[in-house]
């Protein structure tokens, strides 16, 4: 029997993945002081975690309900049709991305900086470049999330038929897919060397996760995860990857770190997540589930609903972001990079982001209106789905 | 707003870290570099002062030379030498430069044994990183040609890594962190010093030392950085030989053998 799909909107999932959003465009702009803020700083997991769980929830809850609804044939066409659109956006990107890197490569020259300008040898190749691109083999920095998020929700259809009949089997298959991967250095080729930054085959896990939460295993491992024991280790366990964090900013600390432990510890690895990062996840998760509950009253407040808003409209916002974050550094560049400018480019940002869900939201607002009673039907961004 | 707290934290900690480097009278940039001080000791090093003759290889890309006429002069190995006979006066002190402007990681550990037997030196300054990083190479293969080329050096020739640069302009179209990392990790795990060169310019660029911005064709920031780099990693290659005669003596003392006794004046 099909699992019950819990209704009602979850307003956390929105905020999280807002306030995700944020953090990924604020990690995006190097040499940001602002980007100190970020969790990534302390502990072992950051932003890209919470956005590939929630995006792994949100898609289950949607299409999970199409499926039983109107099948596996009509589900898995929207899904597809879904990961299209990131694609159609992730090339969108990429064509700004050239853009301003065509520009700088034109304009900029300094004889200590011989060895970086090697970066724009692709330009001297578009024919390559493009078609890499398009491929999703070339990807150039900071522009890693979306191929991972087309080629998860590429790989979804089968994945979510099964969580809807066999939940722990897909679970336990989506586990060893992870172990396999680990255990003989499966990765996706990029161009023009190595693997792709993020392993879908890795990531996948916490992807899965995230759908078989919402399909109802949060429900079944709720007691568990509240738990005092659990919930403890949870608390202990972020102070550790804390503690560990400082090591990375204050070198003197690293000498309390025995040996043999860093060396078990080292490197960790975020192309293939990390089990110490994956843990670090759970922990955060964990403790967030306990303090903020579902019907927490900050989900209404003024204060929470910009990062809602953005949040429930992920994929233009995680685009305006990554674009931003190239408009930003480059107005770094070009104008000053003083911590002032740091903080005003990385506060107008979000401004930016805010501003245009709330633009997104209207547009979508006053097309319902135009429809009159029939309703589109929800789509992956509405994190916690039409009631 | 916990994270917040958290930064207003860390932050004095750093300072203070910090704060030795720039009470030492020394010109602004190697006083604003950051903390620079040896974790290992440089014992092949030691040894070759010792015996009056240094010689130290450079391997590296186009990052550890300098374009024209002149640049291998100005360049930071050259450099290197200058500061490192000014500091040891009657050693004589050897800098031979390996740089291919284009050779991977796992490319310059594959000729490491033969660099090894043209020079002989005590010391091999490796600069890698930003050809992988360009390439995108699998950070993991990045880190196995780093293990393969100290391998090579290991117990012979001390061995001191050199990472990036910090390249405002470039920053968000090379992406950095995971070679940045395996950089880290090797060093930890060959107990080999690591120059953090990227972390020093970043601090030169942010306590306005240098303009790395600058879009120009002059050479002159592009040589004072690298005179920095020279003097710096001078500094950090005698800490390395002081740490290594500290633990000489504190071995030697351990011991307690009557032969030692010359060594004790070390301390």
């Amino acid at each position: 029997m099909p699992p019950v799909i819990p209704s009602g909107r979850d307003l956390r999932l929105d905020l999280f993945r807002g306030l995700a959003l944020w953090l990924i465009f604020l990690d995006h702009i190097p040499s940001n002081v602002v980007s100190w803020l970020t969790i990534r700083n302390y502990g072992f997991s950051d932003a890209t975690e919470i956005f590939v769980f929630i995006s792994g929830y949100t898609a289950a809850f949607v299409y999970g309900r199409e499926m039983n609804e109107r099948g596996v044939v009509v589900a898995s066409a929207r899904i597809l049709k879904r990961a299209w659109q990131i694609y159609v956006a992730h090339i969108f990107l990429f064509v700004i991305y050239m853009a301003e890197i065509a520009y700088v490569a034109s304009t900029f020259d300094n004889p200590l900086y011989s060895e970086e300008m090697g970066v724009f040898n692709f330009l001297k190749q578009p024919d390559v470049t493009m078609v890499q691109a398009m491929l999703l083999k070339f990807k150039p920095a900071n522009m890693d999330v979306l191929p991972l998020y087309i080629v998860l929700l590429g790989g979804f259809p089968p994945m979510l038929w099964l969580l809807l009949r066999r939940s722990t089997l897909a679970l336990v298959a989506s586990v060893a897919l992870y172990a396999l991967t680990w255990r003989f250095d499966w990765n996706f080729p990029a161009y023009p060397n190595g693997t792709w930054v993020f392993n879908p085959l890795a990531w996948q896990l916490l992807f899965c996760f995230g759908a078989w939460c919402a399909l109802g295993g949060a429900e079944r491992i709720a007691p568990f995860a509240r738990s005092r024991a659990v919930l403890a280790l949870a608390a202990a366990y972020l102070v550790f990857a804390f503690a560990i964090a400082l090591t990375w900013y204050i070198p003197h600390m690293a000498s309390y770190i025995p040996r043999w432990f860093a060396e078990w510890m080292y490197p960790i690895d975020k192309t293939n997540l990390d089990v110490l990062r994956f843990a670090h996840f759970l922990a955060l998760a964990a403790l967030t589930v306990r303090y903020v509950p579902r019907d927490w009253i900050g989900l209404d407040s003024r204060l929470t609903r910009p990062a809602i808003l953005c949040g429930q409209h992920s994929l233009e916002i995680f685009c305006l972001g990554v674009f931003l974050s190239f408009a930003g550094h480059f107005a770094m560049v070009e104008i000053s990079d003083g911590i002032g400018m740091q903080v005003l480019v990385s506060v107008l940002g979000i401004a930016v982001m805010v501003a245009t869900a709330g633009l997104i939201k209207w547009y979508k607002d006053v097309e319902g209106r135009k429809h009159g009673p029939r309703r589109a039907p929800p789509n992956a961004d509405l994190a916690g789905g039409e009631a | 707003m916990k994270a917040l707290v958290i930064a207003l934290v860390i932050a004095p900690v750093l300072g203070a870290l910090a704060a030795p480097a720039s009470a030492a009278e020394e010109s602004p940039c190697v006083a604003t570099a950051g903390p620079m001080q040896a974790d290992f000791p440089l014992r092949q090093v030691a040894a070759a002062i010792d015996s009056k003759h240094l010689a130290v290889t450079v391997v590296g890309t186009a990052s550890s030379t300098l374009p024209g006429e002149n640049g291998a002069a100005k360049a930071y190995p050259a450099r290197l030498g200058e500061a490192l006979r000014a500091r040891f006066p009657g050693v004589d002190v050897q800098v031979t430069a390996h740089t291919k402007a284009r050779d991977n990681a796992a490319t310059m550990a594959k000729d490491m044994q033969q660099i090894l037997a043209a020079d002989k030196p005590a010391l091999v300054i490796w600069q890698a990183g930003t050809v992988d990083a360009m390439l995108g190479v699998d950070p993991d293969d990045f880190q196995s040609a780093l293990d393969d080329g100290l391998d090579v050096l290991r117990g012979k020739v001390d061995a001191v890594l050199v990472n990036m640069q910090y390249s405002p302009r470039t920053d968000a179209m090379i992406a950095l962190g995971a070679y940045l990392d395996a950089m880290r990790y090797a060093a930890m795990q060959h107990e080999t010093l690591l120059f953090d060169r990227l972390n020093v310019m970043k601090n030169w660029n942010d306590a306005g030392i240098f303009n790395l911005h600058a879009d120009t064709k002059t050479i002159d920031v592009a040589e004072h950085v690298h005179d920095c780099i020279g003097r710096l990693l001078a500094g950090l290659i005698v800490d390395g030989v002081e740490v290594a005669k500290a633990n000489n003596a504190t071995n030697n003392t351990g011991a307690a053998s009557p032969d030692n006794k010359d060594n004790k004046e070390t301390h």
